[in-house]
């Protein structure tokens, strides 16, 4: 049985559950630890690269009280071929009570908490989930705009390789966003729109942004689009957010990447520093948010 | 040699279209007699098959024996027992061993009694050396050595031209090319089907459309050829439709398909554990339908396990590194009986069909058509089994190397009580 207390992703994660973690993360922040956990001990088991995910969750670990321990696979006996099922033995026979897992594989953290009486929280996995980015979105969109329900949100890009996509269009369809999701078939196939009930998909990304509130931009990386110059120009020309385009939105429509941007591909330097941009503030809410998954996991 | 009589069980032999209460002697390892119940005297020995159906052994088209090579998975030795308590009694196996059955000398290491195989063991072998889809195996020479067929299973002849080759070679030594049809192109990093529960786990899908297109590329070869084709596990709508349509024609195309195919939707996979993950992949509802009816309607020829087993430490890995494969061969006839009859309707002798002189006539020219049948004369591999049996299967009890398997736990209809090749028994449950 997994312990209800891991997050493995939104999907399956409850309504109240997401609301208490965002209320809870309202009471949280760095200027103000609370050493609640002092003296647990959480391991950061990245097997890719972050500087993000991981530092944001260091911190928040750190403010809690909590000592992390940082495992990387380039620098562990994860390159000797260990398995993950083994390092995870490891790590529990060490006396780890919680593991914040960063894995290329989709599953990999269901696959570790099946297997290991331990925590486990999943900092993103593969192609399938991100959920602290998602709560952290959904907070910083709460914060900037006081609601979820009945907002518009347009998520454009590469929907089909991203985590991010999944977590936050799983999380803000529950909560009654109505999400518009557009990109070339590449990036986002039809199927896209069985993820979630209502969701909408058009393949004309102004008809996505008109009367948006919010506009969330995913990475789109050149290789993605089957490798040739013309693919990009045209991702450019068709998709790429530019200050007249976000002038269909509302007039006080923000706009929101997880980051890392990649400047001049989805979006302008105009659009990635304007006043409507977000991004800074999600970096910066990662750290409540992170705190409130790992007092839900770990806190008596 | 001794006798046997199998008295007062209900006798299937769809091969010479007989279905009664009858009594079954076994002398010198072949079918002696069979005669209404209570006919024959007596014989040495006597088995009551009261309430069990008595069958011919089951064949089974497609399994991997794993060896030589892999033998941390499997021995011929423990896949064919895993067989016998299944009822299977002839196994086609394989060529992708460690190195490739490309070699007659390789074919005549599996056939040798110190491999210890407990059934009838009929090689397939490889249809190119190292089945690298280049270069045509000696099909005559393999043959010699005990082939029934040839084949690249797993690794599917992509090159028309080697297609053709091959298809136009087999076809001179009378054997047919069986094809994994997947169109490699289009699956790379793909482990699962295509689809939204595939889109919804962030895993990459095989589309439908790799099989079909390879398996109507396939049967316009057969026609221009004149060869057999054999479609391994046949997984999709799409490709079962121009399979139906091809044998309307008049071209000679066989087909098989998995347990899992017809008892499993991608919708079930669980969790991410890789004993859900095997090569063709579990299907939409609409390809599970559509297997199903295939079945029922004859356009599919046989059931046929994939027999694929792999050791714990290699399926109990992410979803997206585990290899495909799940093991197959003591669930077969629970899951036929449970889904095809139980659900879906189907006849008894039907089901015993497709286990038996199905598979068998799909080899019809080579030694394994002259199993899956009672009739006179013939080898005495019988399959005894009690159809009204409901049990739970264990994958623990496996006798397979192997426990990968995502039926664990399964309620399963109809189960083997005793097995017997060449009138010696080789499972006693």
């Amino acid at each position: 049985m997994i312990d209800s207390r891991s997050l493995l992703g939104i999907e399956n994660l409850g309504r109240d559950e997401i609301a208490s973690i965002l209320n809870r993360a309202s009471q949280f922040s760095l200027e103000k630890p609370q050493p609640i956990l002092s003296g647990r001990r959480i391991v950061l088991l990245f097997y890719e690269p972050s500087t993000r995910t991981r530092v944001s969750f260091e911190m928040a670990a750190k403010a809690l009280g909590a000592t992390t321990y940082l495992v990387h696979a380039t620098a562990s006996s994860i390159e000797k071929g260990e398995s993950l099922l083994d390092t995870g033995l490891t790590l529990h026979a060490m006396g780890a009570e919680a593991i914040v897992i960063r894995h290329p594989s989709s599953g990999a953290p269901a696959f570790l908490a099946r297997h290991l009486d331990i925590l486990i929280v999943n900092a993103g996995d593969g192609m399938h989930e991100h959920p602290s980015q998602a709560l952290l979105d959904a907070f910083t969109i709460r914060e900037a705009k006081g609601r979820i329900e009945g907002l518009k949100i347009a998520v454009i890009g590469d929907i089909f390789h991203s985590r991010v996509a999944r977590s936050d269009v799983h999380l803000l369809s529950r909560f009654g966003a109505e999400i518009v999701m557009s990109g070339p078939p590449e990036l986002v196939p039809d199927v896209a729109v069985t993820l979630a009930p209502g969701l909408k998909l058009t393949r004309d990304v102004d008809e996505a942004i008109a009367g948006a509130d919010v506009v969330m931009l995913l990475r789109v990386q050149k290789e993605r689009l089957g490798g040739l110059p013309i693919f990009v120009e045209r991702y450019v020309a068709e998709y790429q957010m530019t200050p007249a385009r976000l002038a269909r939105a509302k007039p006080d429509a923000l706009v929101m990447h997880p980051g890392p941007m990649v400047r001049g591909m989805e979006l302008t330097d105009a659009v990635a520093d304007s006043s409507r941009s977000l991004v800074l503030r999600q970096v910066r809410n990662g750290v409540p948010v992170r705190m409130a998954i790992l007092a839900r996991a770990l806190a008596n | 040699m001794s006798s046997l009589l199998i008295r007062n069980g209900w006798v299937v032999d769809p091969a010479s279209n007989f279905e009664a209460h009858a009594d079954v002697l076994v002398r010198e390892g072949l079918i002696a007699q069979l005669a209404p119940a209570g006919q024959i005297a007596g014989a040495d020995e006597v088995f009551d098959a009261r309430n069990l159906v008595v069958a011919p052994g089951f064949v089974d088209l497609h399994v991997h024996l794993r060896e030589p090579g892999q033998s941390h998975k499997e021995t011929i030795a423990t896949g064919t027992a895993a067989a016998a308590a299944g009822g299977f009694t002839s196994l086609c196996c394989m060529p992708n061993t460690d190195p490739v059955n490309d070699l007659p000398a390789i074919t005549r290491w599996m056939l040798q009694p110190e491999r210890g195989a407990v059934v009838n063991v009929f090689p397939i072998a490889a249809a190119t050396v190292a089945s690298a889809g280049e270069r045509l195996t000696d099909f005559a020479a393999l043959r010699r050595e005990g082939a029934v067929a040839v084949t690249d299973d797993g690794k599917p002849i992509l090159h028309e031209g080697v297609m053709r080759d091959a298809l136009s070679q087999a076809s001179l030594v009378g054997i047919p090319v069986i094809q994994h049809a997947e169109d490699t192109a289009l699956t790379k990093g793909a482990v699962m089907n295509q689809g939204p529960r595939a889109f919804r786990m962030g895993l990459r899908g095989m589309a439908a459309e790799a099989e079909w297109k390879l398996v109507r590329r396939d049967i316009q070869l057969a026609r221009e050829t004149g060869a057999h084709l054999h479609v391994a596990h046949i997984s999709t709508a799409a490709a079962i439709a121009a399979v139906r349509e091809a044998r309307q024609r008049g071209i000679h195309v066989t087909g098989e398909a998995t347990p899992h195919h017809f008892a499993m939707i991608d919708d079930d996979i669980n969790d991410y554990d890789a004993n859900f993950k095997m090569n063709p992949p579990l299907r939409s509802r609409q390809d599970r339908d559509a297997v199903i009816a295939g079945l029922l309607e004859g356009t599919i020829d046989a059931i046929a396990t994939d027999h694929a087993p792999h050791a714990l430490y290699e399926k109990r890995q992410e979803f997206d590194r585990a290899p495909f494969g799940i093991i197959g061969l003591e669930t077969a006839l629970g899951l036929a009986f449970r889904i095809l009859h139980a659900e879906r309707g189907m006849a008894l002798p039907q089901v015993v069909r497709l286990l038996t002189t199905g598979p068998a006539s799909v080899l019809a020219n080579t030694a394994v058509g002259a199993r899956g049948s009672l009739r006179v004369g013939s080898p005495a591999d019988i399959a005894i089994f009690d159809p009204a049996a409901r049990w739970k299967f264990d994958a623990s009890k496996s006798k397979s190397k192997s426990r990968n398997t995502p039926f664990d736990g399964w309620e399963l209809h109809g189960r083997v009580t005793a097995t017997l090749v060449g009138g010696r028994w080789v499972f006693r449950d």
